[in-house]
């Protein structure tokens, strides 16, 4: 078996549109885990146990199951509820979903590790709660959270593949036909997985800079 | 849902699902332990083949790297894998990247005085890992290597994709048998958030016993 060049120049026209997709789903995925996530983080902080504990039970559910399966689940059980979405958008709100329970985690985490001193200080100065969450306590939360959110952004990267598995246009579904049609598993299946390392590494180490600048 | 799809898919479904957790998480923890240990080695040439591992399995998508060892290494190597292997073979290896950096971290949290007594003492590098910084950091690693276990349990579902009989598989069987995507897939998610309470309940206790050998309480 040897490589063949020309399969790789074959597949890189519909290796770049799948790249786009993925971009895509990552990109959107982000924002809806990020603020889904914040909603999350507020119930989990909730006053009220009546808030908590639903909020917690719904979050510790979904961040225990596998994707994959919560995947099919959205695709194949929302058309029977009458929602009818894409196998696209499906996925892309799947990948939120799922990740906004992590996302959860880290504001939480983030906005607790602010010192009590600081919450004190601003009810000793009586700001309003609006003001104390946002001239106080969030921009001191955020330089904390930005290197964990960015850790959930590449784990992201790394399950859109799964959206193949709903036939989504992504990376790994462009090769897994472009080998169905050319019997050339090596080279496409090759690429993709270069491709995912040549953004992921990259990231992490933007990441790791990140961490550097923001907590230390 | 008719007691002869419980019987011939599901159970064995979750079977299956438990072996593919249990098998890739040995071949996890040996990959995390000889990796994350060549982290700390002396020879630069050993620390370099260590990191360039985990952070190309860590790049990869596990999904894609299930693929590439089913479809491309046959190929190239003559021979075939069945496609339970080649996903244990991939869940061990990208998971066992993960854990070599849990490991890393738990032998550079122990003390630096305990590694300088063990060279005072002129342990030999392996007696210093086994004798005085595996004992302590071990226990440190638990609750992420508890992380990490279920993060490989949600892994296995993707073996699925490959055609090997796990419970994820069964429930694609199932839905097909009887149009009612709701139910099974319910059930399916249940399975599974039951199989990562088990694991996180033993890993808990694990941890307060390995935590009590070295006179520590875990809250």
């Amino acid at each position: 078996m040897t490589w063949d060049w020309s399969a790789v120049a074959d597949f890189l026209p519909s290796f770049a549109d799948g790249l786009l997709v993925t971009l895509q789903v990552l990109v959107l995925g982000s924002l809806i885990s990020f603020t889904l996530g914040l909603v999350w983080a507020a119930g989990l902080r909730g006053r009220s146990r009546l808030v908590r504990w639903p909020v917690t039970a719904v979050t510790d559910f979904v961040r225990t199951t596998p994707l994959l399966v919560q995947l099919f689940f959205l695709y194949f059980v929302l058309p029977e509820w009458g929602v009818q979405f894409s196998a696209l958008t499906t996925g892309t709100l799947a990948i939120g979903l799922h990740y906004s329970t992590y996302t959860a985690q880290v504001y939480k985490a983030g906005i607790d590790a602010v010192p009590a001193g600081q919450w004190e200080a601003a009810r000793a100065l009586s700001l309003p709660a609006h003001r104390t969450w946002s001239a106080v306590i969030l921009p001191q939360a955020v330089r904390r959270v930005a290197p964990a959110l960015g850790n959930y952004v590449i784990a992201m990267l790394k399950d859109t593949p799964l959206l193949a598995g709903i036939s989504v246009l992504e990376m790994l579904q462009r090769a897994r036909l472009e080998s169905a049609d050319t019997f050339q598993y090596t080279e496409p299946l090759t690429v993709v997985g270069v491709a995912f390392i040549l953004i992921a590494y990259p990231a992490s180490l933007l990441v790791r800079t990140l961490e550097r600048r923001l907590v230390h | 849902m008719t007691m002869g799809l419980w019987q011939n898919w599901v159970l064995p479904g979750i079977w299956v699902t438990v072996q593919l957790l249990v098998y890739s998480a040995l071949l996890g923890a040996v990959v995390a332990f000889g990796v994350g240990m060549a982290r700390t080695h002396r020879s630069r040439l050993v620390r370099f083949a260590a990191t360039a591992y985990t952070e190309i399995f860590r790049g990869v998508s596990a999904l894609v790297l299930m693929f590439w060892l089913f479809f491309v290494v046959p190929p190239l190597l003559g021979w075939q894998l069945v496609p339970m292997w080649a996903a244990v073979l991939a869940l061990g290896l990208s998971y066992g990247a993960y854990g070599a950096e849990v490991v890393r971290g738990g032998l550079a949290a122990v003390p630096p005085a305990q590694r300088e007594a063990a060279v005072a003492l002129s342990l030999t590098p392996w007696q210093r890992m086994r004798l005085v910084l595996l004992p302590q950091a071990v226990p440190e690693m638990l609750p992420s290597f508890c992380n990490l276990l279920v993060e490989l349990l949600k892994g296995t579902a993707l073996v699925s994709l490959l055609g090997v009989g796990d419970v994820s598989f069964a429930a694609y069987l199932v839905r097909l048998a009887t149009q009612d995507s709701a139910q099974i897939y319910t059930a399916v998610l249940v399975i599974y958030f039951v199989l990562a309470l088990g694991v996180t309940r033993s890993m808990k206790a694990l941890e307060r016993r390995a935590k009590a050998n070295l006179g520590m309480v875990v809250k």
